[in-house]
């Protein structure tokens, strides 16, 4: 049982992958790589998990309590910026792509095909 | 490549992936069973180090203040190239729907939710302000505030009005909120480099662990993040929603 936490971000991480593989819309293929990336947050959570541990955040409860790890979280937190900036500007190329070719489909833009 | 052909080769190395993957899962520690020294020692003494009740702020704020640096300037450049990809086109120009200026396809918005919309936006920033500046006390911080700070204009657009959200939130504002906090982190990093002669050291009093002001300059940082994502945020949603709204006639 101490498995599905992993199997759960390796699941993510390459149904998302087959999203960005069979999508036939660019916006599709970005929310794929967004679920991709979620896979990393569950696996990072996941490692940093201690049992019976509580949020490395102590301002109510005492000091010696037993917290998970908050290194992982901070990764997390890093993360997550990082996936907002870069589906920022996938989605801003997106926009500009459909403007040029006037459609969303991988393979309808000209310049990918040449 | 034809689809069919992309399917079958994701396939094989989707399988591989997968088995590689399995394989590499079963050399991490038990769920539940980490014993990272690193995170240990941190929520063993980081609250009497950096008197930070939230251990996640202190260490996005203090400990790894010079990554968060990093990470606050991918933020800003990431936004500058939604704005450059954004830009005005060759042939486009920017103008407004004439006659119902206002108006937008949510235009028969109720009352109702026009008021819900004056409700919600004062409380989300009242909300963003406390999260921010609770970062090195509670759960949340200058990222989370300041997101929070940046959807508070929002609602006005929501409720059909988004050239009276634009004057909410001017352009020349948030790009002067981004482009602060963005400045402001560095500088108290120099500043850091004056007065104590180190980048980034913190030079003001600890203060007493719970206290609104404790935790050193952790607060600062959080403001100054706080103003930099929330500009930086609602830049690039204003860029998004002028696509849709102000610039009119394509280069096809």
């Amino acid at each position: 049982m101490s498995f599905l936490p992993y199997a759960v971000a390796g699941w993510l991480f390459v149904v998302g992958l087959y999203g960005v593989v069979s999508s036939s819309n660019l916006i599709r293929t970005i929310i794929s790589l967004t679920v991709v990336q979620s896979g990393t947050y569950v696996l990072l959570l996941s490692v940093g998990y201690v049992h019976g541990g509580k949020a490395a955040i102590f301002a109510d409860i005492p000091a010696v309590s037993r917290a998970v790890d908050p290194v992982v979280q901070v990764l997390v937190l890093t993360d997550i910026v990082i996936e907002a900036t870069v589906t920022g500007l996938l989605l801003a190329l997106a926009v500009q792509a459909h403007k040029r070719f006037g459609s969303l489909d991988p393979h309808e833009l000209r310049a990918l095909q040449d | 490549m034809s689809r069919p052909v992309r399917l079958s080769l994701f396939g094989l190395a989707g399988a591989g992936l997968a088995a590689v993957l399995v394989i590499a899962f079963r050399g991490l520690p038990d769920f539940g069973g980490y014993q990272g020294v690193y995170g240990q020692a941190l929520d063993g003494f980081g609250v009497t180090l950096r008197h930070a009740t939230d251990l996640i702020t202190a260490l996005n704020f203090d400990f790894r203040a010079f990554d968060t640096l990093g990470e606050e300037y991918i933020l800003f450049a990431s936004v500058l190239g939604i704005a450059l990809i954004l830009r005005e086109m060759r042939g486009e120009r920017a103008e407004p729907h004439q006659g119902d200026a206002e108006e937008h396809q949510f235009a028969d918005a109720s009352h109702a939710l026009r008021a819900l919309a004056l409700g919600l936006t004062p409380g989300l920033i009242a909300l963003a302000v406390y999260i921010v500046v609770h970062a090195q006390l509670t759960p949340g911080g200058g990222f989370q505030g300041g997101i929070i700070l940046g959807a508070g204009p929002l609602p006005v657009f929501l409720a059909g009005r988004y050239l009276r959200m634009k004057r909410i939130a001017p352009h020349v504002l948030v790009e002067v909120a981004d482009a602060l906090g963005a400045a402001g982190y560095a500088l108290l990093g120099i500043s850091g480099l004056v007065l104590t002669g180190v980048f980034l050291k913190d030079a003001l009093p600890l203060g007493i662990p719970g206290h609104l002001l404790s935790g050193g300059q952790m607060d600062v940082v959080s403001v100054l993040i706080g103003l930099e994502v929330s500009g930086a945020f609602l830049v690039a949603w204003s860029e998004f929603l002028d696509q849709a709204m102000v610039v009119k006639g394509g280069a096809e």
